[in-house]
């Protein structure tokens, strides 16, 4: 029954999205605000948003209820889900399969779209009818996908008896917040796109607009960073090889919107502050957006091999298709009919930091693409019949750090600059800041060994870190005037400029993580006995023994190992080899000594001999720092998006 | 106002490629190496970097040239075919380890197991540009004069396996070692 009521939501809330979707649009086309009749036609698309978002929201309530109570007459449960499975996973697994990510992917949506509707108060009631409107025209296109090609509710009668098991490598706290969290980045990119069709829609594209979306766009971004750093650290401790990025085409996915979403995001303060890049930043939306797409295409169809291949359906494909055809090609139709009218918006000079902000934009755009090429390269030469390939890491490599290290190397220059028309004198301080940074790498490469690409990366984190250190030092004009007191200069201070800081300081903080735990990795792998002891950078790894031990849906064997360093002991590692009672393949949980200069990694491979197993021991140095940088980088689009004149009601500004 | 339309342009072929790969799934492609003598090569084994292997160890015997990488996630699919290929014992596997890491590639095999008699470490590629790799995996089969007879790009199935290379293999092993 629950499962029905499920069912009907859904069916009630395409209807429900619908409405929402061709009602508002159409009566912004035909009136303004001040026509009464239209007004009343517009006003629908905020009961419809909240509508929606109850029935979506009971929806999906009915499918975590299937889940909790071990309805396996459904047959998406039954695939997912078994009764050994511990409670918190069998939640999870809700979004484990195909359908129950869409339903996610849905449940997302209209919560984004519930938001927009509720903190949308102080805009014109046309902006607000047609985001609203767009954004329900989205919804249905997934409603109708889930509700004509995968259905979650679908019946399995007679029912089973038992279900089968999530996949064993999403039983993992890392997997369970991991979706949610991308999805909200994914979607959120949706408000974006939302205001950026409104925008050409009305024509008119001015800063006011710009300060609407930024704040969207800002969480958006914030969530993705988040969803994509939590992959990259489950993938590191979940796949037992200690990667953190494969270049995956999934997780390539994720960071196409990723880049496209930084380009915009420097875009929209652009046209906030200066009114510039206005065609450009609607541009931007419409491709963050088109990716966001593109990546649940990539990973919904099956069109490409990838490690995350966990479901996959080419005629789904073509549902996702048609409809990133239909939305895309819509928005981009309408874009070369109406950006022309939007035009460019206010000049600036050569040197200024709207052409160093281009540059950046143009940066980031050409990394998306050569991310783009490199995953669909094995499609393309399929599609043109030369056979299937895979593009791995050393083309990714090749090409993404020419791109990044320009990027960079901007990156602290940047916020320097002045609007419009910047002079030789904004930068001359930055002379000392680069000295600074090449003796700070040097040094810290002596320290740790020199090679080129080691050196590169440390000063350009260093130029990063202290650059922005030395720019909050003159925004505080620490050594100029003393007349107001240091802690009020602070408060003094905007969110979005701590936020910039923040987020730069991050991108510096990642880059030295990236540099040494890719430069300095230590790898063994070595066939060992109980009692053996091996030595990796000057820590002990003694072998103590073997135990079998049983989890809720698993039995493991548990190596236990004692790591010393000169005598002293350190820590205990347990890392595990569990077969599951669904059976597959035995998986390999590593055990990980994390520390904030380096994490001990240890992981049990195969048993050659009865007793004696290879295993894989990893001094990786500064991988903490790789996780604080991404966490930096998030906080610092949160502290943007809480700027306050975000939520000061500005009216027509 | 053309610049306006560039974006719409660049979509539709991007479009036109994904639909295109949603109805695409044949691995087979013609090569110009087949019937070619295999271009010879001497590289270092992957395991023992002292000791070198190539063609002219192989030579009068059928063999299968199996390009992989550790970092190739199509490899990693395609890995439990080669083992059951190297259990049916029809002819030699050497591995041609392609621009990898010999840590690496030595840890891929200790992990999931080595199907091959030996790998080549091909660190910097040149015997894979010789052989026309340009993606990773590749098979080959070389029969007994040193010729190829068969190139698969892309992965092995099972079927490609039952269907292909154990009726050819078969065949190539009743030829003459100089006809």
């Amino acid at each position: 029954m629950i499962p029905e009521l499920g069912s009907f939501a859904l069916m009630l809330a395409f209807c429900v999205a619908l409405l929402q979707g061709v009602v508002p649009l159409f009566a912004s086309l035909r009136g303004s605000a001040a026509n009464a009749g239209a007004a009343r036609w517009m006003a629908v698309a905020r009961p419809a948003a909240y509508a929606q978002a109850l029935l979506v929201t009971f929806a999906f309530t009915c499918l975590v209820q299937a889940f909790v109570a071990n309805d396996f007459t459904v047959l998406y449960v039954a695939a997912h889900s078994n009764t050994l499975l511990p409670l918190h996973y069998r939640i999870s697994a809700v979004w484990g399969g195909h359908e129950g990510s869409l339903l996610l992917w849905i449940q997302i949506l209209v919560l984004w779209t519930a938001a927009v509707a509720a903190l949308s108060k102080q805009l014109p009631a046309e902006v607000v009818a047609r985001v609203l409107g767009v954004m329900g025209l989205i919804s249905v296109g997934f409603l109708a996908f889930i509700l004509w090609t995968s259905n979650p509710f679908e019946r399995l009668l007679p029912g089973s008896v038992e279900g089968q098991d999530l996949n064993p490598l999403l039983q993992d706290i890392g997997m369970i917040a991991h979706p949610p969290l991308l999805y909200m980045g994914y979607v959120g990119f949706s408000v974006a796109f939302a205001f950026a069709i409104a925008a050409l829609i009305g024509g008119q594209l001015d800063a006011a607009w710009a300060r609407w979306s930024r704040p969207w766009t800002l969480v958006a971004w914030t969530f993705m960073t988040l969803g994509i750093f939590l992959g990259s650290f489950w993938a590191y401790y979940e796949l037992g090889w200690g990667g953190w990025w494969f270049w995956d085409a999934v997780e390539n996915a994720s960071f196409m919107p990723w880049l496209v979403g930084t380009a915009l995001i420097h875009s929209l303060s652009v046209t906030e502050k200066r009114g510039s890049f206005k065609n450009w930043t609607v541009l931007l939306a419409i491709m963050a957006f088109a990716l966001s797409l593109l990546g649940t295409f990539l990973v919904r169809s099956g069109v490409l091999t990838s490690v995350h291949a966990f479901a996959t359906d080419p005629k789904r494909g073509l549902f996702v298709l048609v409809f990133l055809a239909l939305v895309v090609g819509s928005s981009l139709l309408l874009y070369a009919w109406r950006a022309p009218q939007v035009g460019l918006g206010g000049r600036f000079a050569m040197f200024s930091r709207e052409s160093l902000l281009l540059v950046n934009n143009v940066l980031l755009l050409a990394a998306a693409g050569t991310v783009l090429l490199g995953t669909l390269y094995p499609l393309f030469l399929d599609a043109l019949g030369m056979g299937k390939i895979s593009v791995g890491p050393p083309y990714f490599e090749t090409v993404f750090v020419p791109l990044m290290a320009p990027m960079l190397l901007l990156l602290a220059a940047g916020p320097f600059l002045r609007w419009k028309q910047a002079g030789f004198k904004d930068v001359r301080s930055l002379r000392w800041v680069g000295v600074a940074a090449v003796l700070l790498a040097i040094a810290a490469g002596v320290a740790v060994g020199i090679s080129p690409l080691l050196l590169m990366g440390l000063t350009l984190a260093a130029w990063i870190l202290i650059g922005s250190v030395w720019h909050l030092l003159q925004r505080l004009r620490v050594f100029e005037d003393n007349r107001t007191r240091l802690d009020h200069r602070l408060s003094m201070l905007p969110g979005s400029y701590w936020g910039m800081l923040i987020a730069h300081a991050g991108i510096g903080v990642f880059v030295i993580g990236v540099t040494l735990a890719k430069g300095r990795e230590i790898s063994h792998d070595v066939p060992m006995r109980s009692g053996d002891i091996h030595h990796v950078s000057g820590y002990d790894f003694r072998f103590v023994g073997l135990q079998n031990v049983e989890g809720p849906n698993y039995s493991a064997v548990r190596g236990t190992f004692d790591v010393t360093r000169d005598g002293k002991h350190i820590v205990t590692l347990l890392p595990e080899k569990r077969q599951f009672a669904s059976g597959g393949m035995p998986m390999t949980e590593a055990a990980i000594d994390r520390g904030p200069t380096r994490d001990l990694y240890l992981a049990l491979g195969e048993e050659i001999k009865p007793g004696n197993w290879i295993v894989r021991i990893q001094h990786k140095p500064f991988v903490a720092w790789i996780w604080a940088g991404a966490l930096l980088i998030a906080s610092g689009g949160l502290l943007a998006a809480l700027d306050k004149r975000y939520r000061l009601k500005k009216g027509k500004a | 106002m053309k610049r306006f339309i560039l974006p719409l342009g660049v979509f539709a072929a991007l479009l036109g490629f994904l639909w295109a790969g949603l109805h695409l799934n044949p691995r087979e492609v013609p090569s110009p190496l087949i019937d070619k003598p295999a271009p010879a090569f001497s590289l270092t084994q992957l395991h023992v970097p002292e000791r070198q292997i190539g063609t002219r160890d192989m030579a009068g015997q059928v063999w299968i040239l199996n390009v992989w990488a550790s970092w190739c996630v199509a490899c990693r699919q395609e890995h439990p075919v080669l083992m059951e290929l190297a259990r049916m014992k029809l002819a030699p596997i050497v591995g041609l380890n392609y621009k990898d890491g010999r840590d690496d590639g030595i840890a891929n095999l200790q992990r999931a197991g080595d199907p091959y008699l030996v790998s080549a470490f091909d660190q910097d590629g040149r015997v894979g540009i010789d052989y026309g790799v340009y993606g990773v995996p590749e098979t080959f089969v070389i029969d007994k004069r040193g010729v190829i007879r068969y190139k698969q790009i892309g992965i092995l199935t099972p079927e490609v396996v039952t269907g292909t290379l154990v009726p050819l293999i078969a065949k190539l092993n009743k030829e003459g070692g100089n006809g």
